[in-house]
């Protein structure tokens, strides 16, 4: 198979003074840093690769990956700041104003999320329109729309319009729309996102059928990996801007380069991919030990605030200890003189910000309390109890 | 000593009148111009419009009320015609109408463009917008001054008054509705080759649609009430009626020419706003409503249900 569409060192860079950005990306500093010094958002960083003609190319990555900006730099909805894009052998980049729309009404089309259909025409005119605007005869426009059409199984519907229709056949209308030009690349835009589940996947089921029928070159973005799968002959995997990994299906399930990719496919292996420090929160009341505030103060201040526990720091937020209303109260009453050391809930032990959520995990259940958290200097980050947990272990799923 | 700094005047007064006199002075070719043009398109309206027999013309406006809007309401067009006869105003409301016409359709010749252009340039935009805000809260009886001295007194002046008050929503309005239109529709548009100007007729306008509908509805209803107005510096119609009232003491021909000026406004709101909400109302609303209409809604809240039953039945 030869190649249909190549991508080279393609970076976009939203903000002032891309060039800026661009040097310092070059350098090799990452997006939040590039973002500090330059106020300008890198999108796409340095993407390459080659789609193979015939082939179902997905682009996968969360949101916020760039795929999205990846996909329309294909067709120069974005300009790119840099990078070059060959389709055939010829650099789309460098295509003048006439060229690039001579070659967006014949060679590329695109398929939209939301569909983007026209209201006020007919499910036939909103097929027709490419051909429409590039100019061909109404006779023509409306046998190529009623074939279009008739691929997706809408032609009775051609004289309807879009509101008569249900999501899934307004989509479908769209990628008539997109079949009517003839156009030899199809870039799809989450183009099934917006449908409910059951539609989606017959709408998958729909490309895989229309490719064994005509194989176009499809570009699919995509944030679903059960799609991908299904539809995809390889796969990109895009991580803050950058394309991360490259391959068939199988090809990155069973050699995923990073945990990020890994992620997408085991449903997100959270006790590898985050650490206890990740999704320690910092919500307890902090007391810092010093003197005037000794342990009756402390007692005051939780009952004030309606708290059961708090967290004691000492010099340079470094963790002490944990108090709970009744430690405290069980100190005051015992001992005379309070010393700290007599209030602090016993058996809990703060945790290194490094440890496995596996581990987190086992220590949170077996203790009634939520577990502190501390960095390498013994600094309190935070605590995590029961309801993070659950929520961080949810989230994956 | 403390005070007197204080005492000091800018003469913008002046320096306005500075401005008008040089006008006059330099470019009477272009005032007369547009003095000629404007006179031709009222004085083609006026005379179609009174050419017409009053019986004909009042059938064709209940015709068009009961298409555009509906059964009840092409039963209060009748009342509202059978009034302005009857109140003996039938040429002041057709000399009314015929000015409204002709200022709100040159302020939509001139309003939409610049809407458009205002929509597609941040810098058209950033100049436009103080300069609606101005044409637009400035006191309408302002700008009867300098349209008197340029152009005369009669109706002339009175439509350029008009149509300086009455353009700023076509503007507005207009540049809204393209701006509003979805990204992805704007994409879609350019995905598949348009062209600027296609991506304008094929995309942006169409879906603009019921928005500088809206607009064009707004600025019909602000060019009665100014023509009104305009009637002090001879514009003619119901406003000379009113005024003639105010001069004389007379309540009652105040108020007929008052009631000829709300009926006619009733009759345009509706009609034109029906345009707005055409085959596309499915998918589209535009919250925006006259206050004509507001004020019509409240007065036929006794009989809602079957307004409600006729605008189901469009």
């Amino acid at each position: 198979m030869t190649d249909k569409l190549v991508v080279r060192d393609l970076c976009k860079v939203f903000g002032p003074d891309p060039q800026q950005a661009i040097r310092l990306l070059d350098q090799g500093l990452d997006k939040d840093a590039i973002f500090a010094r330059t106020r300008a958002t890198v999108g796409v960083r340095d993407a390459g690769f080659a789609i193979r003609e015939g082939e179902v190319f997905v682009i996968m990555g969360l949101s916020g990956s760039g795929k999205s900006t990846l996909v329309r730099m294909l067709n120069r909805l974005i300009e790119p700041t840099r990078g070059r894009i060959l389709l055939d052998g010829e650099d789309v980049t460098a295509m003048g104003r006439r060229a690039l729309i001579e070659m967006r009404r014949t060679r590329m089309s695109m398929v939209f999320q939301s569909f983007a259909l026209l209201p006020h025409k007919s499910v036939a005119e909103n097929a027709a329109f490419g051909l429409d605007v590039s100019g061909h005869s109404r006779d023509e426009q409306r046998s190529q729309a009623l074939d279009a059409l008739r691929t997706v199984g809408l032609e009775p519907f051609a004289d309807s319009y879009p509101h008569e229709l249900s999501s899934g056949m307004q989509q479908r209308v769209g990628l008539a729309r997109a079949l009517a030009t003839k156009a030899p690349i199809l870039l799809m835009d989450e183009a099934f996102s917006a449908l409910d589940p059951l539609i989606r996947t017959e709408m998958q089921d729909e490309i895989v059928r229309l490719q064994q029928h005509e194989a176009h070159t499809i570009v699919f973005i995509s944030h679903d990996l059960d799609e991908a799968i299904r539809i995809g002959d390889r796969i990109a995997i895009m991580e803050g801007g950058a394309v991360v990994q490259i391959g068939t299906p199988e090809e990155i399930v069973t050699n995923p380069v990073n945990e990020y990719v890994r992620s997408f496919f085991y449903g997100v292996d959270v006790s590898k991919v985050f650490k206890a420090g990740d999704i320690a929160e910092d919500t307890a009341l902090t007391v810092f030990e010093r003197s005037g505030v000794n342990v009756r103060a402390a007692l005051a201040q939780l009952r004030d605030r309606n708290r059961t526990l708090g967290i004691v720091l000492e010099h340079g937020e470094r963790y002490r200890g944990m108090v709970s209303v009744n430690s405290l109260a069980e100190a005051v009453d015992s001992h005379g003189e309070t010393r700290w050391d007599d209030a602090f809930v016993d058996k809990v032990a703060p945790a290194p910000a490094d440890m496995d959520l596996s581990e987190v995990l086992s220590l949170v259940s077996a203790s009634d309390y939520p577990l502190p958290v501390v960095d390498g200097q013994r600094r309190y980050i935070g605590t995590i109890d029961k309801r993070i947990l659950l929520q961080t272990l949810d989230k994956a799923g | 000593m403390s005070e007197q700094w204080l005492d000091f005047r800018i003469p913008v007064g002046q320096w306005i009148e500075l401005g008008v006199d040089w006008v006059q002075d330099n470019m009477t070719g272009v005032l007369d111009g547009i003095s000629d043009g404007l006179d031709l398109v009222i004085g083609s309206f006026e005379d179609t419009l009174l050419a017409i027999p009053a019986p004909l013309l009042a059938a064709l406006i209940i015709v068009l009320a009961w298409w555009r809007v509906g059964q009840r309401f092409a039963l209060f067009a009748v009342v509202a015609m059978v009034l302005l006869f009857g109140m003996d105003i039938w040429k002041e409301t057709v000399q009314t109408l015929a000015l409204v016409i002709a200022s709100s359709l040159v302020a939509l010749l001139i309003g939409i463009p610049v809407g458009i252009a205002m929509a597609r340039s941040d810098r058209i935009e950033a100049v436009m917008r103080p300069l609606l805000d101005f044409m637009q809260t400035m006191p309408p009886f302002v700008y009867l001054i300098p349209a008197a001295i340029f152009f005369g007194l009669g109706k002339v002046p009175g439509a350029i008054a008009t149509l300086i008050f009455a353009m700023p929503p076509a503007v507005r309005l207009t540049s809204l509705g393209i701006r509003q239109v979805s990204r992805e529709h704007v994409e879609a548009g350019q995905a598949f080759g348009c062209t600027p100007t296609q991506l304008l007729l094929k995309v942006q306008l169409p879906l603009a649609l019921p928005s500088i509908m809206a607009g064009i509805n707004q600025t019909i209803m602000l060019a009665l009430s100014m023509v009104v107005i305009a009637s002090m510096i001879g514009a003619g119609g119901l406003g000379n009626t009113v005024l003639t009232g105010i001069q004389r003491l007379d309540v009652g021909l105040g108020f007929e020419g008052g009631l000829g000026v709300v009926l006619l406004a009733i009759l345009l709101d509706r009609i034109t706003q029906s345009f707005g909400r055409a085959r596309t109302s499915a998918h589209m609303s535009t919250g925006t409503v006259g206050p004509l209409t507001r004020l019509r809604r409240l007065i036929s809240r006794s009989h809602r249900t079957d307004s409600a039953e006729t605008e189901k039945r469009q």
